[in-house]
């Protein structure tokens, strides 16, 4: 089901872990029905089939109702401010690249007052796996509009409908030229668990966005993408190397036509499998990947799964290659050196 | 000390008398692109090397390339050479090089009366004259009449000395700065050899630019040599400093290499997470230059991502660092308060600049000292410590680290804008004899390890680094319960946490050395400072005490907390006076403290450091009142 993940950086575990192992004793205090429950079940069920040793992984957050998840998960953790999580755990991984770091974060803390690290960590593609959780919402301070929510809607700052235009997550990881995008829907725990295992073994900044559910202050947000009834017509999960295929009966794809991309009936006006796109995760032009996550409803189903998983060098590698070759070149070796280099005289 | 001719000298070369001189204040000024600050460079060098003490001020406009020939454009580099201890880059010069009107017209205020000036007459052409702002033209206008003039055809004696070597005007003029440092060896009798050394290893590979410049330097020291004007030559004899190996070093520099000491000796790799700013940005390049000692550093998006990654890296065990100038501090203090909640060891620095906002970049002030005791949200105590001098500053920055690391809290270091861009010579220590640095390291599967368990004796957590067996936990801005580490909004545990981390702060004090008095433990007045202006004091104390007055100087590296025996020190004095580069913030603390003492205040906030004649005139002034 799962292979194993090819980092050797980071030290495994010698014995078998389970769930049991990354759950913490600590109360856990969402609203009952909140997204958030089954993202945390979910990474408390990858974290063993990554194989790291338990004390190899380090969830960071910053501040917000996402940002209560280090509290929830037994590893190494740090609660931050609010915005600065992608700023701490760039700390954390730099300092030490044989740490499994993990980012819990909202729409609010990433991309408002944390949108400048969040462009940046992206940019520098340092090995941090960052789980967001959008439910387009303020939930801790109860019920702002926030970069996510939808123009138009009425939120506790926004009575008369928002006049902002949202980001696109996607959008905004491509354009910082983010290497590795993913998205699921908190009702899909299978397929979140599938993402966080590719993310933890993509080597960059792998950016998880999880379309999530506020019961209390956006409850529905996500329904065009969510609701039992139309949900296959509405989500196409992607798998590399396979034709982009959804809907209830497997009968419509998405072509590229005319410079943009296209839903299409599959048997009408002789369009077959063959004329579809097939998915190409690991393409490094992110044309296609910035197409596919943008698409969204009425027009198009929204794309699920890896959408990107571009290879390019991790900045905490480059680091250390940095620091191997100074070593191995440089004459200062130690303090002592250091203090007596350049001009120096007795008296 | 003052250089005075005497007209009577003129006399045929090779036989102008030699002066011994105490010490020499030389300012180099001149247009950003002259090459003032390496001149500067090479004149301290030489003066090291040749034996005396010194220190040494750059001087430059916030501008990269301000118009050329305006007074905006003018850089200057201000050095103070010595047979005597070197506290001070000078209050006012015996000896003003300048390049061009714009430079003369914009540092004439800071010659002595007497002072020497040596010009270059060919810049001094109407255009320039101008654009300085002069309306007549000094030279001709007996404006100079106070001071010695030395007028040399620098540009055009520069070309000539290219010409003999085949070299175009304007290849040539890029060297004039070397013709004037000619003059000035031959004025001050200093060597040539060591800036002849310097050429050949700079221009290694361009031979006929090692031997423009030398022929320059050269011809600029036979001028001197021939001309009427300079009728004597002085020597500033050897300063007598204690035996060891030495090297010249700048402040800023300084921090960096403290750092890194107190890495080695502490077996904490360091990381530093900064964002430039002026006048910190340096610490920031000089320890990228270390990789091979495996610095690691993170040139952040912003200041707050900058205390941020430190914070990270701090959990996972780091020595971390982060570096800033005030407006950097402000940013940072959100962070400041999760580190100080964490309890997690960090030293921010802050090379303090005129403020408030953007200020005056490349001056010094010392207006940062409320901010960094008090600048945050709650209750958030930090230990702070300040940096006196650029040599100083490497043992301020190994005992911030120390402090940090050892007592695991956030630990301020200040310095300054004038520490921070000053030299002076450094006595290079032995690392072995550095104080070892021991934190507090929880180890694998330590029995019944709690995050906040504290040392009872000095109520320091352990620091449970990510990836050891059995010491899963998590740290954050919430408050915790005492020992478990646990969520807690309990009002008790939010008092005795509120506690204990001021405790914690409190308790540095008996790690820390005891407040030392320079001059007698009893008198008159007693002269209280902190930073960049000990030197001046000390100079200022010097005086009196040498005319008599029961003057002395408590000079404070440690404000956070204080030396233990503050107020003992205090209470051998009639009158307690405190000099501040600022209007007047260590005293409020001071008084906030030690209300039982009596304290007058003289402070500053102009970007420029005290001169000794105002600090003995207001002393004086002191001990007069009744």
């Amino acid at each position: 089901m799962f292979e194993r993940p090819e980092n050797t950086t980071i030290e495994r575990s010698s014995v078998e872990l389970t769930k049991q192992d990354f759950v913490s004793d600590q109360m856990v205090k969402w609203c009952p029905g909140c997204g958030a429950h089954a993202i945390l079940s979910s990474v408390a069920n990858v974290f063993p089939k990554i194989g790291y040793k338990k004390e190899n992984f380090v969830m960071v957050s910053g501040i917000g109702c996402s940002s209560r998840f280090p509290y929830y998960v037994n590893t190494y953790g740090i609660h931050g401010i609010h915005g600065r999580a992608a700023a701490i755990s760039s700390g954390v991984k730099i300092a030490n690249p044989h740490l499994s770091v993990w980012v819990a974060t909202g729409d609010g803390d990433s991309l408002a007052i944390g949108g400048n690290h969040f462009i940046h960590v992206i940019r520098r593609n340092i090995d941090l796996n960052i789980i967001l959780f959008n439910n387009q919402i303020y939930g801790l301070t109860k019920g702002q509009y926030s970069p996510t929510t939808p123009m138009g809607m009425v939120t506790k700052t926004s009575p008369q409908g928002t006049i902002e235009h949202p980001f696109n997550i996607g959008e905004l990881v491509m354009g910082a030229q983010g290497t590795f995008f993913a998205r699921a829907v908190d009702t899909n725990p299978k397929l979140m668990t599938e993402i966080m295992f590719e993310a933890a073994k993509h080597d960059g900044t792998s950016l998880i966005e999880i379309l999530q559910n506020c019961i209390i202050f956006a409850d529905g947000a996500h329904q065009q993408v969510t609701a039992k009834d139309i949900k296959d017509d509405f989500q196409l999960v992607l798998k590399n190397g396979e034709p982009m295929i959804f809907g209830k009966n497997k009968d419509k794809g998405i072509r590229f036509f005319s410079n943009r991309l296209e839903v299409v009936q599959l048997g009408e006006n002789g369009i077959t499998e063959n004329d579809l796109l097939i998915h190409d995760k690991y393409q490094q032009d992110p044309g296609v990947h910035l197409m596919l996550a943008k698409m969204a409803p009425p027009m198009f189903p929204v794309a699920l799964g890896v959408i990107r998983s571009a290879m390019y060098p991790t900045y905490d590698d480059m680091v250390e290659e940095q620091i191997a070759y100074a070593k191995e070149n440089n004459p200062v070796k130690t303090v002592d050196d250091l203090l007596n280099s350049g001009d120096t005289w007795v008296i | 000390m003052r250089i005075i001719f005497n007209k009577h000298y003129i006399m045929a070369k090779k036989s102008k008398p030699i002066v011994d001189l105490e010490d020499v204040v030389v300012k180099f000024v001149g247009d950003s692109g002259d090459g003032m600050q390496l001149v500067g460079t090479l004149f301290s060098e030489t003066a090291a090397l040749d034996g005396n003490d010194l220190a040494t001020f750059p001087d430059f406009p916030a501008e990269i390339r301000a118009p050329h020939n305006t007074v905006a454009g003018v850089s200057g580099f201000q050095v103070h050479i010595g047979k005597k201890k070197i506290l001070t880059t000078g209050d006012y010069c015996d000896v003003l090089v300048t390049m061009n009107p714009a430079s003369l017209k914009s540092n004439l205020k800071w010659a002595k009366h007497g002072a020497t000036l040596i010009l270059d007459t060919d810049t001094f052409d109407p255009a320039a004259i101008e654009k300085a702002g002069y309306s007549s033209n000094p030279l001709e206008d007996r404006s100079l009449e106070k001071y010695h003039l030395v007028k040399a055809p620098i540009t055009s004696l520069t070309r000539e000395a290219g010409k003999d070597l085949g070299v175009d005007n304007k290849t040539a003029e890029r060297s004039k700065n070397m013709f004037a440092l000619g003059i000035l060896y031959y004025l001050l009798n200093k060597p040539l050899d060591n800036t002849f050394r310097f050429f050949e290893t700079k221009f290694k590979k361009k031979p006929d630019v090692i031997k423009l410049n030398k022929a320059v330097l050269q011809a600029g020291y036979n001028f001197a040599d021939t001309v009427e004007a300079i009728s004597s030559q002085y020597t500033i004899p050897k300063a007598t400093m204690e035996k060891g190996k030495y090297r010249n070093i700048v402040g800023n520099t300084a921090v960096a290499w403290g750092f890194i000491a107190a890495s080695e000796r502490s077996g904490r790799p360091l990381f530093l997470g900064s964002y430039p700013i002026t006048p910190a940005t340096e610490i920031l390049m000089e320890l990228a230059k270390h990789k091979s000692l495996g610095v690691k550093v993170f040139q952040a998006e912003d200041e707050i991502a900058g205390i941020c990654s430190a914070i990270g890296a701090a959990y996972t065990g780091s020595l971390a660092i982060t570096t800033t100038s005030g407006p950097g501090l402000s940013l940072k203090s959100e962070a400041i308060g999760l580190a100080v909640m964490t309890e997690l060891p960090m030293v921010i620095v802050d090379v303090q600049r005129g403020g408030p906002s953007t200020g005056l970049p490349t001056k010094s002030e010392q207006s940062d000292l409320l901010q960094a005791l008090f600048g945050r949200n709650g209750e958030c105590p930090v230990i702070i410590v300040a940096a006196s001098s650029p040599a100083n500053a490497f043992y301020m920055a190994f005992e911030a680290a120390k402090l940090a690391l050892e007592h695991m809290t956030p630990t301020m270091l200040l310095s300054e804008g004038v520490i921070g861009f000053g030299s002076e010579l450094f006595k290079i220590p032995k690392a072995a004899d550095l104080p070892a640095i021991q934190p507090p390291i929880a180890k694998p599967n330590e029995p019944d390890y709690k995050p906040f368990r504290r040392d009872p004796e000095t109520l320091v957590r352990k620091w449970a680094l990510p990836g050891t067996e059995g010491l899963r936990h998590r740290v954050g801005g919430l408050e915790k319960e005492n020992i478990t580490g646990i969520v807690s909004t309990d009002p008790l545990n939010h008092q005795l946490m509120v506690n204990l981390r001021a405790e914690k702060v409190q308790k540095v004090q008996n790690f820390i050395p005891r407040q030392e008095i320079y001059g007698d433990p009893e008198g008159d007045l007693l002269v209280i400072g902190w930073g960049s202006t000990k030197g001046a004091i000390q100079y200022a104390v010097d005086e009196m005490r040498a005319a008599g007055k029961k003057v002395s100087h408590a000079h404070f590296h440690y404000i956070m907390p204080l030396p233990k025996n503050t107020p003992e020190v205090f209470a051998g004095f009639k009158k307690i006076i405190v000099c501040e580069l600022n209007s007047g913030q260590f005293i409020y603390y001071l008084r906030m403290l030690f209300p039982q003492f009596k304290y007058s205040q003289y402070n500053k906030v102009q970007g420029l450091p005290f001169v000794v004649n105002e600090l003995t005139a207001v002393f004086n002034q002191i001990l007069e009142e009744e």
